[in-house]
């Protein structure tokens, strides 16, 4: 099947009931997107399907069909992304795994929400897990990101 | 006449284990059909998106909904986590395993904030009288009310709820029926209390 992902087509061959995570790790070797709970429990494995944030591991490869897919690799071509560059800034990470899903939640946030309140951005994030309580920072690089892509423009 | 009821039942299709048949929905009673109708209304596949709160309810137990989903201001979850995020356009497979985010070929949704439709907790008349009120049921007319119970994707997902969920109890052409039986006699409302 065709899959495009971060803007190339690539042709997979995987089973229709794959999950999509798998088929971007194991079968694409694109690991940034992480697995974390398998269930769509903790968002660490959230991509983007046209543009909207989506738990990568329970949906079978089958069901992208022509949407296009966006991983953290694909966010920007050279981590300049608002929210990568707020991320560095604010020093937002500790061990880092459930980041990239946390990035890729909070990019589809101000894609869709340029100005959100503080408890805007607690409920859009609610479902990313982070294990080591990054959350205040978290919070302050999404408002710092949303600061950064009001003056871009 | 009115003949205006509604139902943004958001959950209720096929089948696992075999509904039982309501004995209800066997009688021309108009009340006691619409007693079937509140079993189905009021069963964990359709109160679990009609709570009395902003908040979801899951599982077969309806407990609030984890990561603390919201109903949001079109029903579709909060801005950044929508239904979608989790919920695709079907049941994942059952390979699988439990407690995966169940899907529909449409859209997984609440009713919106305007017209809430709650389910949880709300007694015979008052249930009755809201499914009516088309100030209250998103502007449907009877015939729209009865497209939603007998087609609506979502409210068919109800009966084939996927791996680890119970279907409604009541057989899908039984809730119809009953449904039709209720409004076909001007769907009158049972007694308060």
């Amino acid at each position: 099947m065709k899959l495009n992902v971060n803007g190339t087509v690539h042709e997979v061959d995987a089973p229709e009931d794959m999950p999509l995570l798998w088929v971007l790790r194991d079968v694409l070797g694109m690991t940034g997107t992480k697995f974390g709970c398998g269930m769509a429990q903790c968002g660490a494995c959230t991509v983007h399907l046209d543009g909207q944030a989506t738990r990568s591991c329970v949906l079978p490869v089958s069901s992208v069909g022509s949407r296009m897919v966006t991983t953290i690799e694909g966010l920007s071509p050279d981590g300049t992304h608002p929210v990568q560059k707020a991320w560095a800034e604010v020093d937002v990470v500790q061990c880092g795994y459930c980041q990239p899903g946390q990035i890729m939640s909070a990019a589809a946030l101000l894609a869709h929400h340029p100005n959100p309140t503080d408890a805007e951005i607690d409920l859009a994030l609610a479902g990313n897990i982070c294990r080591c309580g990054a959350y205040q920072r978290i919070r302050e690089a999404v408002r710092a990101a949303a600061t950064q892509r009001r003056a871009d423009r | 006449m009115r003949r205006l009821l509604l139902l943004a039942l958001v959950a209720c299709t096929h089948a696992e284990p075999a509904p039982t048949p309501a004995p209800e929905a066997k009688s021309a009673d108009p009340i006691a059909s619409f007693a079937t109708v509140k079993t189905v209304l009021q069963s964990p596949r359709c109160v679990n998106c009609h709570p009395a709160g902003d908040q979801p309810l899951q599982g077969d137990d309806g407990h609030a909904h984890q990561q603390f989903v919201q109903r949001g201001p079109e029903g579709r979850g909060a801005i950044g986590l929508a239904c979608a995020t989790c919920h695709g356009k079907a049941n994942p497979p059952a390979s699988y395993g439990l407690h995966m985010p169940p899907g529909v070929s449409t859209e997984w949704r609440l009713p919106p904030p305007e017209h809430r439709m709650v389910f949880a907790g709300v007694a015979a008349r008052a249930l009755c009288e809201q499914l009516k009120d088309v100030r209250q049921n998103g502007g449907k007319d009877s015939a729209a009310l009865l497209h939603h119970v007998s087609e609506d994707p979502l409210v068919l997902w109800g009966w084939s709820p996927g791996t680890g969920r119970k279907p409604v109890p009541v057989a899908h052409a039984d809730f119809v029926k009953a449904w039709k039986s209720w409004t076909d006699a001007g769907a009158p409302c049972p007694p308060q209390g």
